[in-house]
């Protein structure tokens, strides 16, 4: 037993440090945002005093305050992109898992190029031609990039996971009567339930994080993310630097996505097809 | 329900292999119907042709009296049993076994009323709330068929429905569906690559090999009278013995020496003197001479012979008989032991010969034993063409006339 117990500790201390490691950053924005101005710069890790005023004028002045219209911005955008990439992806994968088409490789080879491309590449080009276009400083304007890039990885992983489902059952429907939409939306789709949430939830964290699109392709709160809306918070004079609204900001937009990812992480389990086929 | 008809069907892929050739069968209204072959035979395909889930190539499919080759597997009114069951996951029994009737517009009533009584049938009611992933694989092969019972169809379609169980199981399985058949008198198309299913379900067996449907007839016609070589080592088991030979007149010149001709292969003989040709005795045909002589056993031919190795059964007796001069080794017989995959049993493929002897027989491991053979039960087959000689006046391959009335259960 003292050998496990030695080699337990080993592994303890290790994980210990790995989680330290990861959450320090994260707690000591924590922190940050709970201190005053006046202690900010103290370097204790657990304010001397708490205040919560870093939240509330975030809020301040309702529609006009730094976060709220942001916020609704980049959950709106978010969610439209996730939606829009989900669908489109998953017939796409569903094509491309199940069927014979000239072409499937380029398809799928396009799409991985396509999300190689470094964003910041193609942002001096977008800015010009969204303006021409009006779609500068819209929802549009920032979904349709957001589309481009998380389209592909979508498309990959849904792929994999129709891949996966047995072709057995979609004949099954077929013999049962099924229309091949009706397959698709009664059987197939459920069961690829778990790669399609997966998928959700990386384009949502995608479009959610964004920093370099929604910088550049707004100017203004009609569409402007929260990220992009941090770097134009400002102090309370000139001389303050606006480091506790900042942090606190930070953790308010950290909420939603450790919702969703709590949410959806019992539907993104292993195994759903468990007992499918032989076993 | 409605009877099958297959009419000269092909299914040429696209490189331009042909997974069936020109399969004509014809199936009556509720006939259990066997498609059996080694793998790759083309069995699948043919039964995955008659579902609508694969592409006729060329000829005609007609379900009850309507030609169904175009119409999407929805419309032709067939139920399918998979081999991997193909439940679904997400739903439980009883909504895997309503889905077909739900899809159908049935309405909620009559669909549970229909699928407690398939789930009565079947002895499956107190799993209907159940998802596939609780069941055993015996249940979950229960409610693949009760998927396809409670649509009441023209015709079942089974694709190696058993071949996922252990020994035991797919023996108390072969019964319940061979019950369930004769309950339900539905017309079944059964597809397995197991000779001894094949022989124990159906009405009717079609061999198939390489795509061509070789002999279709009653499980005891084809053991007794198989219509080439391929039958012939396919069906049974252990395997028919193959043994060159050559005719002469009326006898046959074989490793154990000259054989009288029976009666029935005489006249197929006479053109034919002098031909080398391959000979076949099935197992049982053999006997210990000194038991044969016992229970006075008439005609026949005795020969001596080493015996390799014997294994008891309890109820009889294996013996491996090696034999002087050579045994079958034609090409057209080393084929059929490997698609047949008699060529992992010990003695059916070259210089081995299997005996089935009786129980009280003594002969033992590596002595030298006098045998007896029923040459009565002698097969002929041609070496070129693997035809079986002195059958040629019979039906065509491919007979297609259902044999006799189907019990109704």
């Amino acid at each position: 037993m003292r050998h496990g117990t030695s080699e337990y500790t080993r592994w303890s201390i290790l994980i210990v440090a790995v989680v330290a490691f990861a959450m320090i950053p994260v707690l000591w924005i924590m922190s940050l945002s709970f201190k005053t101005p006046a202690t900010v710069g103290d370097g204790r890790l657990i304010p001397k005093e708490w205040t919560l005023d870093n939240y509330k004028s975030l809020f301040e002045g309702g529609f006009d305050s730094p976060l709220l219209r942001p916020l609704i911005n980049s959950i709106l955008i978010a969610l439209i992109a996730t939606l829009i990439a989900v669908t489109l992806a998953s017939f796409a994968a569903y094509a491309i898992a199940r069927l014979d088409f000239p072409g499937k490789a380029i398809v799928l080879g396009g799409a991985l190029a396509v999300s190689m491309f470094p964003p910041i590449s193609v942002v001096g080009p977008l800015f010009d031609m969204w303006r021409a276009l009006g779609l500068y400083d819209t929802y549009p304007g920032l979904i349709i990039p957001y589309l481009t890039f998380a389209l592909p990885l979508a498309i990959y992983i849904l792929v994999a996971f129709f891949r996966e489902i047995p072709w057995d059952l979609e004949e099954a429907a077929q013999v049962d009567g099924a229309t091949p939409f009706q397959a698709f939306r009664r059987i197939i789709f459920p069961l690829a339930a778990p790669g399609v949430f997966t998928a959700a939830i990386l384009v949502f964290i995608f479009a959610w994080n964004d920093f370099v699109f929604a910088i550049s392709l707004t100017s203004s709160d009609a569409s402007r993310t929260v990220p992009a809306a941090i770097a134009f918070f400002t102090g309370e004079s000139q001389f303050t630097s606006p480091t506790g609204n900042i942090a606190a900001a930070a953790v308010l937009v950290t909420i939603p996505i450790i919702i969703f990812v709590l949410i959806f992480q019992r539907r993104i389990v292993a195994g759903l097809t468990a007992g499918a086929v032989k076993g | 329900m409605a009877g099958i008809e297959l009419k000269d069907i092909t299914k040429r892929y696209p490189d331009g292999t042909e997974a069936v050739k020109d399969l004509s069968l014809s199936i009556a209204d509720g006939e259990f119907v066997i498609l059996v072959g080694p793998s790759g035979c083309g069995k699948s395909t043919a039964l995955r042709m008659i579902a609508g889930l694969e592409d006729i190539t060329e000829g005609e499919l007609l379900i009850g009296d309507r030609v169904v080759n175009e119409l999407a597997p929805k419309d032709r009114d067939i139920a399918m049993v998979f081999q991997s069951y193909a439940l679904y996951p997400h739903m439980t029994v009883r909504e895997n076994m309503g889905f077909a009737l739900e899809l159908a517009g049935v309405s909620k009533e009559e669909r549970n009323k229909k699928v407690e009584e398939a789930a009565a049938i079947l002895d499956l009611q107190q799993h209907l709330d159940r998802k596939p992933a609780n069941l055993s694989g015996g249940q979950r092969q229960r409610v693949a068929m009760g998927r396809a019972i409670v649509r009441d169809p023209s015709a079942f379609l089974m694709d190696e429905p058993l071949s996922n169980h252990d020994a035991k199981l797919r023996v108390q399985m072969r019964t319940e569906v061979s019950r369930i058949q004769q309950r339900l008198g539905t017309t079944t198309v059964y597809v397995t690559h197991d000779q001894t299913e094949a022989m124990t379900l159906g009405d009717r067996v079609a061999v198939m090999r390489a795509g061509q449907l070789q002999q279709v007839d009653t499980p005891k016609k084809l053991y007794e009278e198989p219509t080439n070589l391929f039958v012939a080592g396919f069906i049974g088991s252990p395997a028919m013995n193959f043994f060159s030979a050559e005719i002469a007149g009326d006898t046959l010149k074989t490793p154990f020496g000259e054989v009288p001709l029976p009666e029935r292969l005489k006249r197929a003989a006479a053109s034919a003197s002098g031909k080398r040709v391959l000979a076949g005795l099935r197992p049982e045909s053999f006997e210990d001479a000194e038991v044969a002589r016992r229970q006075n056993r008439r005609g026949g031919h005795e020969f001596e012979a080493d015996v390799d190795l014997t294994e008891s059964m309890g109820s009889e007796v294996y013996a491996y008989l090696r034999l002087e001069g050579d045994l079958a080794e034609a090409d057209e017989l080393a084929e059929i032991a490997a698609d047949s995959g008699a060529a992992d049993v010990p003695g059916a493929g070259n210089d081995q010969l299997v005996a089935r002897l009786s129980a009280e027989t003594e002969v033992t491991r590596g002595s030298r034993a006098r045998f007896w053979m029923d040459n009565n039960q002698l097969h002929i087959f041609d070496v070129e063409t693997g035809r079986s000689l002195g059958r040629d006046e019979q039906a065509p391959v491919a007979s297609a006339s259902p044999a006799g009335p189907v019990s109704e259960g």
